[in-house]
């Protein structure tokens, strides 16, 4: 179960050695999310309208090893973009993935750039 | 590096480690711990709850890696069995030695088997550890497949017997308690308040034995029976010796160290034994001449025992200990505190008592009528919290002392405040904390709610008996303070549900953020805000959950009800539970087509569980074809109106159950409120369809239908109160209109029905006012706006499968037509569960 959890890791912008044509901006429901796939990894991204910015994580929920993130509402805890888990409501912050509400190991999160209405995820290979 | 040896692990072993780790102090010194037992330290107050869970993690005090993580090395399954004082040295069963610079005794007692003939038969045991109660669940299960009505007995009375009698009742048999002494708990309560015990018990289902010394134990090889004495026998399959404890001394006794006539090591009020290098903590502990075998005092010995060795030297036990106790055995509440029987030279008794109620009061007073001694509640114990301070405190009681316990006419209470305590009041006595503590951390800026005040200060984290207490202190120190607590819905508004009930239906906002813009604090919500006015929205505009699905839970934005793995059931209105064979049929098909998990649900319709988002719309596609609609079983909305079959076919049924229950699910269908609705239509007072366990029921009766309301099942489980009778169809629609939507209008977020109703001020008569007697002026409005929701419906999973944007929704991955690859299915009784959970 845990080497499913390897699969992410943290991507930094500047480590970023493919940028991903995921979709398009019209495919993301505004201040929600939708999950895509690169590889053999599913990436949940969420176009936070509101203050208008994009993120991107890892679709498991490290709590009980669910593809479910993607499906999550999203909101702020004091300022800070998070995403609320829709099994159990474990939130995790989207800048830096770390859990809000426990103590859960923080989530990999990815870049995400916007060029002509499409959606790009970094990753490193 | 000082070596400290902890002998046992049980719950004031572990204490002792987690406060001496706490404290700063404790550099440089190692500490290891041995149990006997195979798991780590665990909580043997709330034995009781392992028959219904068997979970024994969740009873651990800390899981094991807990002790690793605070340098504390943690031997289990290893008893100690020698004690060298000279060289300090403990050897272990399996022969290890190991040094030590201070031994901590803690090894607890061990349950008192009385020399009774035919004590070793197979079928008897003891109640002390988690191997026990698996012996126990195993020899039930036994004799329930050799015995349909099998019995078992308790032997002993006393609180951990009357614990023993509820693990009978969860393990299906039939209970009975055998008490030596003519009463029940005869250490906590006196002979009146035991009497009305035992008929609250009896009354629960509990065969209650009292004055009977057990002669023999009958059986060949098994048991079969208790012989008490000539010709008087009780048949048991099964017996369990709860008669009190011995502790555990064997390993000081065999090392020389002081003990007490009648067992236990005796210690001083520093918890030192006879030897310097070692203390003795708990159950084992002989102070005062006495064994203290509440969790309370163990606790407290713990603390003390840390200080000393960390050389506080002035921590000491105090000489009188308080043995107050509140628990709730099996359902009811029990409660005696300071002197709960009191010899009449040294005071007066006030006492309360009401058999048909199965209530009994008693406090004791001293013989100026200033000062409260003690007491016991029996049945009712919401006041002991505030009694034991005024005992604990030697507050002032009023003139008349009656008042402490007799119901207040006009509703005020007798007590003054929670502020009115002094700061040294002992709040929290299993980790000893204070009022002053609390107060302390709140002033303090430290905390500034009840999670924060909790963990700071642990309080309410043993028992848990004292958090009605913390929480209005917590409260009260706020409001002193100046700052508001509030009721509002999350950060990101300073309104509570009803005020933003008001300003969506005034303003007429249609979107989430129109709402969050012109009333929020500027953030940008989250999962309690969104969903909260997704579905105030969905209330006032009669809109369906596809309007903004990005702001509804996941369960409303994908139209199902999202299961472990990450797959939905689907759940398709059967209004009723009337259904007719084609489309039952129409079910199965379904089922078996996209290979879904089927099974009946508590409300009468059929669930399909294991449905991946991308089969969602073409699973619907089908059941729509088939004449299905949307069962909103995901939804805060009406679920099912649960029917007998009533007049149409039962011999003694007096209306039409069904056709009405029909009537009834299709009005209020799709309608969002403050949390989950479920109605029932019984056709006679037989109560088939469990009308009184729902929000809403009907219960035909001669000349109509009378109506009840606020039950649920449930946590909390209630019956509904009745609220009208003998009323024709058309009244009971107008009534449950008005009283459905002034639920939907008023109500906290996520509060059923029961819960609004018995918190709303003025109770059932105000409602009734309300609702019959259109007090406020509103009737006519509230019949209006929930004729608007009727007139408007429409099934949502419809509007979605025809709409090839909405269904855009139903796919796992924007960028490909694949199936989440993370799910794994293993069979189970001919079809499928999602893999377990790790």
């Amino acid at each position: 179960m845990v080497e499913i959890l390897d699969k992410y890791c943290t991507t930094n912008l500047e480590d970023v050695k493919v940028w991903f044509k995921a979709a398009s901006v019209e495919d993301f429901p505004q201040d929600g999310g939708a999950c895509i796939k690169y590889k053999n990894k599913q990436i949940a991204v969420f176009n936070f309208a509101r203050i208008a910015k994009w993120y991107a994580c890892q679709n498991l929920c490290p709590h009980k090893m669910e593809m479910v993130l993607s499906r999550g509402m999203i909101g702020d805890d004091k300022g800070i973009p998070k995403v609320a888990c829709p099994l159990h409501k474990k939130t995790f912050s989207l800048e830096n993935g770390e859990n809000l509400n426990g103590d859960l190991g923080a989530i990999a999160t990815y870049p995400v750039k916007i060029e002509d209405g499409h959606v790009y995820v970094g990753f490193t290979e | 590096m000082k070596q400290i040896i902890v002998v046992g692990n049980g719950m004031v072993g572990y204490k002792f480690c987690e406060k001496f780790v706490a404290n700063a102090a404790s550099i440089g010194f190692k500490i290891t711990v041995f149990g006997e037992e195979p798991r780590p330290a665990y909580d043997r107050v709330h034995l009781s709850e392992y028959f219904e869970n068997q979970d024994a993690k969740a009873l651990e005090m800390a899981p094991a890696s807990w002790y690793a993580e605070h340098g504390i090395e943690l031997v289990t399954g290893e008893r100690v069995s020698d004690i060298n004082r000279a060289e300090k040295i403990i050897t272990t069963a399996k022969d290890r030695e190991f040094a030590y610079d201070y031994l901590v005794l803690a090894t607890g007692s061990s349950p008192f088997v009385p020399p009774i003939k035919g004590v070793e038969k197979e079928g008897v045991f003891v109640y002390r550890t988690i191997e026990d109660l698996e012996g126990m669940m195993a020899y039930a299960e036994k004799i329930k497949t050799e015995k349909p009505n099998a019995k078992a007995a308790v032997l002993g009375g006393g609180l951990l017997g009357l614990e023993a009698g509820k693990a009978v009742m969860d393990m299906g048999l039939e209970p009975h308690i055998v008490e030596l002494a003519p009463k029940l708990m005869p250490r906590q309560l006196d002979s009146r308040s035991s009497q009305v015990l035992k008929l609250k018990l009896e009354s629960i289902g509990l065969n209650i034995h009292l004055s009977k010394a057990t002669n023999q134990i009958l059986g060949n090889g098994s048991i079969t029976g208790m012989e008490f004495g000539e010709d008087d026998i009780l048949d048991v399959d099964m017996l369990i010796i709860s008669a009190g404890i011995r502790p555990r001394d064997e390993l000081g006794r065999a090392c020389g160290l002081e003990v007490g006539v009648r067992g236990g090591i005796i210690v001083d009020n520093t918890m030192k034994t006879s030897d310097d290098s070692i203390y003795a903590i708990g159950e084992i502990a002989l102070y005062n001449q006495m064994i203290y075998g509440l969790v309370a005092p163990g606790y407290d010995m713990a603390d003390i025992a840390v200080k000393q060795i960390l050389a506080e030297n002035d921590a000491i036990m105090p000489s009188d200990i308080d043995m107050s106790t509140k628990l709730k055995l099996i359902g009811v509440d029990v409660a005696s505190f300071g002197e709960p029987f009191m010899p009449a030279s040294k005071g007066h008794s006030i006492i309360f008592e009401n058999k048909t109620q199965h209530l009994y009061k008693r406090i004791n007073v001293s013989l100026d009528g200033k000062k409260l001694l003690g007491g016991i509640l029996v049945g009712d114990a919401s006041d002991y919290n505030m009694l034991h301070q005024m005992y604990l405190n030697g507050m002032k009681i009023p003139e008349d002392a009656s008042q402490l316990i007799l119901p207040a006419s006009d509703g005020a209470a007798s007590f003054g405040d929670v502020t009115d305590l002094p700061d040294e009041a002992q709040v929290c006595s299993c980790e000893s904390v204070t009022k002053g503590q609390i107060c302390g951390v709140i002033e303090s800026g430290e905390a500034t709610d009840l999670a924060g005040v909790v963990g700071c200060t642990k309080a309410g984290t043993g028992c848990g008996g004292c958090k009605p207490m913390v929480a209005d202190l917590t409260n009260a120190t706020l409001k002193a303070l100046g700052i508001e607590v509030k009721d509002s819905v999350c950060e990101h508004f300073d309104y509570n549900r009803q005020d933003l009930y008001k300003i969506i239906e005034v303003k007429g906002y249609t979107k989430f953020n129109e709402v969050l813009d012109n009333h929020g604090n500027g953030g940008h919500g989250c999962e309690l805000c969104k969903p909260l006015i997704a579905s105030l929205m969905a209330t006032i505009h009669a809109d369906t959950a596809n309007k903004e699905y990005a702001i509804q839970d996941s369960n409303d934005r994908f139209l199902a009800n999202i299961q472990r793995n990450g797959t939905y059931s689907v759940v398709p209105r059967v209004p009723g539970g009337e259904i007719t064979p084609d489309k039952l049929i129409a079910l199965g098909e379904i089922a078996k087509k996209y290979d879904l998990y089927t099974k009946i649900t508590g409300g009468v319709r059929v669930d399909l569980f294991g449905a991946t988002l991308n089969q969602l719309p073409l699973i619907w596609k089908e059941l729509i074809s088939h004449g299905f609609e949307s069962g909103h079983a995901y939804g805060k909305s009406l679920r099912t109106v649960k029917t007998c079959v009533g007049s149409t076919w039962c011999r003694y049924g007096m209306d039409e159950s069904v056709s009405f229950g029909i009537e009834l699910e299709n009005r209020y269908r799709g309608i969002r409120a403050p949390h989950k609705i479920k109605g029932g239509v019984s056709g006679c007072i037989r109560e088939c369809a469990e009308a009184r366990g729902k929000d809403f029921g009907l219960i035909a009766v001669e000349g109509g239908w009378n109506l009840y309301v606020g039950g649920n099942g449930g946590a909390n489980p209630r019956h509904a109160e009745l609220f009208a009778e003998q009323i024709d169809n058309e009244r009971v629609i107008k009534y449950l209109d008005r009283y459905l939507m002034f639920y939907m209008r008023t109500a906290k977020p996520l509060q059923r029905t029961a819960a609004w109703q018995e918190r709303l001020e003025g109770g059932l008569d105000y409602l009734k006012d309300v609702i019959i007697n259109d007090k406020l002026g509103i009737a006519e409005d509230l019949e209006k706006e929930m004729q608007t929701l009727v007139n408007k419906f429409e099934c949502e999973w419809t509007q979605a499968v025809n709409d090839p944007e909405m269904m855009k929704r139903f796919n796992h991955f924007v960028n490909s037509k694949e199936e989440d690859d993370n799910l794994v299915f293993v069979p189970m009784r001919d079809q499928k569960m999602p893999e377990p959970w790790v």
